[in-house]
């Protein structure tokens, strides 16, 4: 296998300007095939507007971006998205919100909500098809938004700081379902965050962006341990070193 | 018991206080030509015996239901296309802002120039007072929707005839439905305005003609049938909307 084919996504040397101000200059980032990559920086350093310019929900002012080696430039059936305020229809019940994503596909409703009701039992649903958005804790919600997200396949999950609108209890418990998740479900996971924390928890790569304009200042792989227990990562020598070392290179850059 | 009835027994309380007022208005008097309720209701129940009231509302019903599926119909489309489109919206928007301004008892005499006295001229009236709020409604509405759905459909392949059907009317469906109730409100006052102006017919009829025999019961009879008819119609709608709505019920002081 060549090079690039490992690579799920690769993003080369994408500018993105807002009138006079660049949001993001010169980046290059690979994101490794079945691997979680985390964008991780302080606010203002642009990695949503990276994120939304993989998905092709915003537009490159020029660069390139590559998903399976083919430049792509609009939203695809390779690339499913989780939004950070879950973007639920609340018209809709749980299991059509699910299903949406097939339904916009043209796919059967039969065959849809069966496809959807298998996702419902994945995240811990079961009972809630017929619910409505606003019937449902934030912790709930966003694992609505994360079954649709699954149930269109996709090979890329792209997560814009999913877990920051739930609770803390509850984002722990999604950041253990996520490993989980990256183990058995091989797809390639983009994903945004602020915390620190978060992002060694969870990452087989972490991106650390810098803001204005944005680049990536350095790429941290942790994996001493990656094949351990969930529960005893954050005990972790390496895992607190990581974070320790992450906060340092940041600081000067939070005011 | 007493909490399950209490908005319905808080809306007779209401109704009660009024007519209380007016008869104790009625019995002062306030004015040789102001009827006390008592007889105003006698009036209005000999109206309804010897049919009067009906071969009135049949008379007046078509201009008000004509320019109302006028005004729905077209006023949600462009309604839509304000909402959707800027340049659209700076186009036509002033239109209607000025059919709402506009003194229309003004503007009568040269739509009786150009239309006659007939149907066309009470659809016109009818229209020029309901049309506006439904567009402007409707078009805020689409205008308002939130982006993050928007995004959501776009990121999950919906076309953008898809997101407009599924996503963006469904999400402006209240606030539409609230501009179509206003919408029909203006309309009864369009219908009533032109046939007291344009030609006595119907209802406008009974006043006028009750006006001038000095049989004011008569008159106030009507002018209330008016009222109870427009509360009755706006409640259908609301029950309308309710059973299209499940998803978000809330208690209104309509009924």
């Amino acid at each position: 296998m060549t090079k690039s084919t490992d690579n799920a996504v690769t993003v080369r040397n994408v500018y993105k300007n807002y009138g006079s101000t660049e949001a993001l200059r010169d980046l290059s980032l690979d994101f490794p095939r079945g691997q979680l990559t985390s964008l991780l920086g302080p606010s203002g350093c642009g990695k949503t507007t990276l994120l939304k310019i993989i998905a092709g929900l915003l537009p490159a002012t020029s660069g390139e971006i590559l998903v399976n080696g083919e430049v792509v430039k609009a939203p695809g059936p390779d690339r499913a998205f989780v939004f950070q305020d879950f973007a639920l229809m609340p018209w809709a019940s749980v299991i059509r919100n699910v299903a949406f994503g097939l339904e916009l596909r043209g796919v059967a409703k039969s065959e849809r909500e069966g496809i959807a009701q298998k996702y419902i039992n994945e995240v811990g649903l079961t009972g809630f098809e017929h619910s409505f958005p606003h019937e449902l804790s934030g912790g709930m919600r966003q694992r609505v938004g994360l079954a649709r997200a699954l149930s269109v396949d996709a090979q890329v999950l792209l997560m814009d700081e999913p877990f920051s609108a739930v609770d803390e209890q509850t984002r722990r418990k999604f950041q253990e379902d996520l490993l989980g998740l990256v183990k058995n479900e091989n797809k390639t996971f983009i994903f945004v965050t602020h915390s620190i924390e978060e992002a060694v928890y969870v990452s087989d790569q972490i991106a650390i962006l810098l803001p204005r304009p944005s680049r990536v200042m350095e790429i941290i792989r942790p994996s001493g341990f990656r094949h351990k227990d969930v529960d005893s990562i954050r005990r972790e020598p390496e895992y607190l070193d990581i974070v320790d070392r992450i906060w340092a290179s940041l600081r000067s850059y939070v005011e | 018991m007493l909490a399950k009835h209490r908005a319905n027994i808080l809306k007779l309380v209401s109704a009660l206080v009024v007519f209380t007022a007016w008869e104790i208005a009625g019995r002062v008097p306030v004015s040789f030509a102001f009827p006390t309720f008592f007889e105003s209701l006698s009036a209005f129940w000999a109206l309804l015996i010897d049919g009067t009231m009906f071969k009135a509302y049949a008379e007046t019903l078509k201009p008000l239901v004509i320019g109302i599926l006028i005004s729905a119909f077209f006023g949600i489309g462009i309604g839509l296309f304000v909402g959707l489109s800027r340049s659209f919206d700076w186009l036509v928007s002033p239109i209607f802002i000025v059919m709402q301004t506009a003194p229309l008892a003004a503007l009568i005499p040269l739509l009786v120039m150009a239309y006659g006295i007939g149907l066309t001229s009470k659809v016109f009236v009818v229209c020029i007072m309901a049309m506006p709020v439904i567009v402007l409604n409707t078009g805020g509405a689409v205008r308002n929707t939130p982006v993050n759905l928007i995004e959501m459909g776009e990121a999950f392949l919906g076309s953008r005839f898809q997101v407009i059907m599924k996503i963006i009317l469904p999400s402006a469906f209240p606030i539409i439905f609230a501009g179509l109730r206003l919408g029909v409100s203006a309309g009864f006052i369009g219908a009533i305005l032109s046939e007291l102006k344009i030609t006595p017919t119907g209802v406008g009829d009974i006043i006028t003609y009750s006006r001038s025999i000095a049989d004011y019961p008569s008159m106030y009879a009507a002018i209330a049938s008016i009222i109870i008819l427009a509360v009755l119609f706006l409640n259908v709608l609301e029950r309308i909307e309710n059973k299209l709505l499940q998803g978000s019920r809330k208690p209104s002081a309509l009924d």
